[in-house]
């Protein structure tokens, strides 16, 4: 065997004063970066192995552990940067494609961060959401053009609907690029807040058919796991057409990852590849995605809003249009920044547009074209924190998906490692030694403690903005200004900039 | 009576149950680091993690009603609180005849090596007053402690 | 109700910590020839190696007798007993009425006529007395003839050693600790017991005990002479029964009992030494004399006398021991004869370990553990249970055999029960 030519990527210190050689780093890493030297009768590390998860800093008893970039230096060069580099070392070595975890991690412009919140002063009275009743109810599906009433009592029917106690659902993370116990915490997550979760396009375990009413099940072009039972096993369905980070491509699980389980979820054999084609082979045009849609309605009774996701390409705005007009209830738009089990890296670091413009830009099609009330619009990816969503909101978003927060929520240490299927949190893998670690009663409540969060700090800020109602928050741009952002900038997002 | 139960698909085989309960027994039960460096000899985990990997789970003396080690004892040293229910040994009465280990059908009743002569066993932290340590540190709630 | 109980050693207690559970009031008077507070007779010779004081050797704590409302005599011989007017007469003229009666007479120890007890420097090596007087002779470099390589002359011998005491033992059967070792076990602990000093006969016995008024030596059957100052006769137990003959009691080997532990008298009971349990294994009423079976049958006679049906579910044959911190742990049929036997072997002569598991039909009979003893209760269990062991008989003699290797169901089961091993 030749040289690889890599370096270690980082250095595991430990501090020998503290460590009291237990060798609980040593169970706890998939990795196998610790082992216990029995000569020595002390814990020694293999800095190449490691991958910065964290799982060894957090369970170290004595805290004699910390992760440090490899100190190594290539010379320095704007252009040919270390990471640039050692890219091109291991497609040297391997002639493969590069694959990898998680989203985007490039430095580029984070929109929610250009865009600022209003508040109330002097003019018009804040609201203190504390001693004043604050409403985030929000209705995903279509709105019917009038309501009518007829002796005080709506007659008008109304379409299906899926109504959630706050405007945050859990993205959808496929049952085998996710384990069942993170499937697990999310889906009693949502339960228990009051909103709800996604299959992902890996089917339904038999375990969390319980969880239907708040799961909305996907369907791929792969078709995993799709038959009449799991379309009606679920609130919503939702269509995959294409995901941010990989946009143009379709969701690829190796055969290791499954399982006996994963196996009778997808319906696949067990330790074959899942490998989703990358067009849906039966949508070559709007007509056809209607004619999917509307196979799904009449599959599960007209009685489930079936939505359509995309990811954020250039053209985003007209085609959510044709998706409004060919019947879907809601549209799910993923920004360049969602994250993945595993993509290529070059297609996830270099394909699709930002989310904040996609959103706005959809918003706006619509709303010029008069059919914006013909769809809930739901917006996905880099969704961090709470003033991200209330933006999202603003610009025009009835709701948002979360996946990377989600799973940080549960232990994600954002190691990126998930295409390895080696996740020492338990979360992207399907290795039983591995995947016990994700305690879902834990990670219920974990993910479950994040969404309430969220919620009382989006009472609070629509409360500083006058607002008590997160529908008066729905487009109204006026709330947002923008900051360091170029006037086409401005002008896409719908926003003046801040001192406007 | 309260008892430590493991759940063993939530138990991670990391043995922090082990480091804790070796501290808790000690005469560090604040300093891990002086727990493990500085006490010698080190006494001894009295919670027992089996491991077949992917499975693995915490054991630890049952404190059971109608305990045979208390019954075994040739010296009167491994009782059972009529009151709480704990079953402790009285270490400076144990002679290390190992007829309790003979005793417990769960194995949990370990030999103190370096002490040669002293059966060592869970005493539910007893005298620290609180939940168990391996309880309290499980990280992944893979112990709990309740009436059942 | 009036409990009387006879006998101070576990069995004793064990009844009295059986009635308390059921009775915390009834007066219990507990009646021994032993002046002292109830001892653990197994710790007398950790008491001759100086190991543990006469308080250490306390089986209860010095409050016992009044925390459970006891009334002792203690140091009067109980020498006679009226099932008809229920009363037992003591040595000092008494006589003690009950309502409720126990036998708790334990063992004495077993002496063939050829062996004059009644020289000076011969000694039994069961109760505190014995030690004591023992305690007077075993000088360093005096010489001593223990006759019998079981558990009690073993255990002589190793608090003798720390003494400096020069040791030969004496014993009939081919090996040491012939009823709880086999051959290749034994030669282990002979070994073991060989490095530190002790030196042995086997395959003999003692012929003759010399000397006049007191001994000097001992001549065996084969042949040879051995010069000592004191014989120590440790050759066996048997139940002492005593008072029990010449009453209505039927005695076997042992007093016969019934699952209450009530013999054919109406409320006289029996526990311990002097009985016959039922033993599991051999599915027979048999004379357990080990502690654990002691206290378990006493505390079963106790409930019953007290009024609550309790069955005693049964015991067998186990020893926990060790000598010169070579600990071993043994049970049941250890030397099976027989086709119906399978024996499961794991030898390590450099680790001097040993491990031997005898099963029936699948379900172990019998076990030897020889210094790695660790979690041996783990098949003590699977002896009680009678349970079959097919499922994990390839892992059994595993040193890390544990409830990882039970079927999930029964290991949830048994962990889940909260310790209820009934």
């Amino acid at each position: 065997m030749s040289l690889d030519l890599l370096t270690p990527e980082f250095l595991i210190e430990r501090d020998r004063n503290r460590c009291i050689d237990c060798q609980v780093c040593v169970r706890q890493c998939a990795n196998e970066a610790h082992s216990f030297d029995a000569e020595e009768e002390k814990v020694v590390s293999k800095d190449e192995k490691c991958v910065a998860c964290q799982r060894c800093v957090v369970m170290c008893p004595t805290h004699a552990l910390s992760i440090r970039r490899f100190p190594l230096e290539f010379r320095e060069n704007a252009l040919w940067t270390g990471r640039t580099i050692k890219d091109i070392y291991k497609q040297a070595a391997t002639g493969g494609i590069l694959s990898t975890g998680m989203g985007n991690d490039k430095p580029y412009p984070i929109y929610w961060d250009h865009m600022l919140l209003n508040a109330s002063q002097v003019t018009n009275p804040s609201i203190d959401p504390l001693r004043e009743p604050m409403e985030l109810k929000t209705f995903i599906g279509r709105k019917p053009e009038k309501l009518e009433f007829k002796e005080g009592k709506l007659i008008t029917k109304l379409p299906p609907r899926m109504e959630l106690d706050v405007p945050i659902l859990f993205s959808a993370m496929s049952f085998g690029s996710i384990s069942l116990n993170a499937h697990k915490s999310l889906a009693r997550a949502s339960q228990q807040e009051g909103t709800f979760w996604n299959t992902g396009e890996g089917g339904l375990h038999k375990d969390l058919y319980q969880y239907g009413g708040n799961t909305i099940v996907q369907v791929a072009s792969g078709r995993f796991g799709v038959d009449p039972e799991y379309l009606n096993a679920g609130a919503a369905i939702e269509i995959k057409i294409g995901q941010g980070a990989k946009p143009g491509i379709g969701g690829h699980l190796p055969g290791e990852k499954v399982n006996w389980e994963v196996s009778e979820t997808r319906m696949i054999p067990e330790g074959t590849d899942a490998i989703s084609p990358a067009p849906h082979h039966d949508i070559y045009s709007i007509e056809d995605l209607h004619q999917l849609i509307f196979s799904l309605k009449e599959a599960t009774n007209y009685k489930k809003p079936v939505g359509v996701k995309i990811a954020a390409v250039h053209n985003v705005a007209a085609i959510a249009s044709g998706i409004a007009r060919a019947g879907a209830d809601f549209i799910t738009i993923d920004g360049f920044r969602g994250g993945t089990g595993s993509a290529p890296l070059r297609t996830r670091d270099s394909v699709g547009i930002p989310i904040e413009l996609a959103l706005a830009a959809v918003d706006t099609r619509l709303r010029d074209e008069g059919i914006r009330g013909l769809v809930s619009i739901i917006s996905a990816s880099s969704i961090r924190n709470s003033s991200d969503v209330v933006k999202a909101i603003a610009l025009g978003a009835d709701a948002v998906y979360i996946g990377t927060a989600a799973l940080i929520s549960l232990g994600c240490h954002m190691c990126q490692k998930c295409n390895t299927g080696k996740c020492n949190w338990g979360i992207a893998t399907q290795d039983p030694n591995l995947t016990k670690r994700l305690n879902p009663e834990i990670g219920a409540e974990r993910a479950a403690n994040l969404i309430r969060a969220w919620k009382h700090e989006i009472k609070e800020m629509l409360g500083g903005m006058g607002i008590n109602a997160l529908e008066s928050l729905r487009g109204n741009r006026l709330m947002l200004r923008g900051v360091w952002l170029s006037d086409r900038d401005l002008n896409i997002l719908g926003i003046k900039a801040a001192g406007e | 009576m309260k008892r430590v139960y493991a759940k063993e698909e939530y138990c991670v085989g990391c043995r922090v149950c082990e480091v804790h309960c070796i501290v808790a027994h000690s005469d560090y039960k604040n300093d891990i680091v002086k727990a493990f460096k500085k006490q010698n000899p080190r006494p001894l985990p009295r919670i027992l993690v089996e491991e077949n990997r992917p499975i693995s789970f915490a054991l630890q003396c049952r404190h059971c009603e109608d305990a045979p080690c208390t019954k075994a004892c040739i010296t009167g040293a491994m009782q059972k609180d009529p009151e709480t229910g704990v079953v402790t040994n009285e270490e400076s009465r144990c002679v290390g005849c190992w007829t309790c280990i003979l005793a417990c059908p769960y194995g949990a009743i370990s030999r103190n090596e370096q002490g040669k002569k002293v059966a060592s066993k869970c005493d539910l932290c007893s005298d620290l007053g609180y939940t168990p340590a391996c309880v309290k540190n499980c990280p992944n709630n893979a112990l709990v402690f309740e009436e059942r | 109700m009036n409990y009387v109980i006879i006998g101070n050693s576990a069995a004793a207690i064990g009844a009295v910590e059986g009635i308390r559970q059921i009775d915390k009031e009834s007066p219990i008077t507990l009646i021994s020839d032993e002046p002292y507070h109830t001892y653990s007779r197994p710790l007398i010779s950790y008491y001759l190696a100086g190991k543990v004081s006469q308080e250490k050797m306390y089986y209860r704590k010095e409050d016992f007798y009044r925390a459970n409302q006891v009334e002792t005599i203690l140091g009067v011989k109980a020498t006679g007993l009226n099932t008809a007017e229920r009363s037992v007469s003591l040595a000092d003229g008494r006589s003690v009425g009950y309502d409720k009666l126990l036998l708790a007479t334990g063992g004495k120890p077993f002496v063939p006529p050829n062996l004059d007890m009644s020289k000076q420097g011969m000694y039994s090596f069961i109760k505190l007395d014995d030690v004591k007087a023992v305690q007077q002779v075993a000088k360093p470099g005096s010489k001593t003839v223990i006759i019998g390589a079981g558990l009690i002359g073993l255990k002589a011998a190793e608090g003798l050693a720390k003494l400096g005491v020069d040791i030969t033992v004496v014993e009939l059967a081919n090996r040491v600790l012939s009823a709880i070792l086999d051959e290749e076990a034994a030669a282990f602990v002979q070994r073991n017991l060989e490095e530190h000093n002790v030196k042995f006969e086997l395959n003999t016995t003692v012929e003759e005990i010399l000397g006049g008024d007191k001994v000097s030596g001992v001549s065996l059957k084969n042949g040879k002479q051995l010069d000592c100052d004191f014989v120590i006769v440790a050759i066996g137990v048997v139940p002492n029964t005593d008072l029990a003959k010449g009453t209505d009691i039927v005695i076997n080997r042992g007093i016969v009992v019934d699952e209450q532990m009530e013999t054919n008298v109406p409320g006289v009971y029996a526990a311990g030494d002097v009985s016959e349990g039922y033993d599991l294994i051999y599915q027979a009423q048999r004379v357990l004399p080990i502690l654990p079976n002691a206290y378990q049958q006493g505390e079963n006679a106790g409930k019953n006398m007290a009024g609550e049906k309790s069955a005693y579910k049964g015991g067998f044959a186990m020893n926990a021991i060790g000598f010169f911190d070579y600990p071993m742990i043994t049970a049941g049929i250890i030397k099976p004869e027989g086709d119906e036997f399978e024996s499961l072997i794991a030898s390590d002569p450099a680790g001097k370990s040993y491990k031997k598991i005898v099963l029936r039909d699948d379900v172990i009979v019998g076990f030897i553990y020889l210094n790695k003893v660790d979690r041996a209760g783990i098949i003590t269990g699977l002896i009680k249970e009678q349970a079959t062991v097919k499922a994990f008989k390839q892992s059994i003699l595993r040193d890390d055999f544990g409830y990882i290797n039970f079927p999930v169901t029964e290991r949830k089961a048994k962990m889940l029960k909260g310790g209820r091993t009934a």
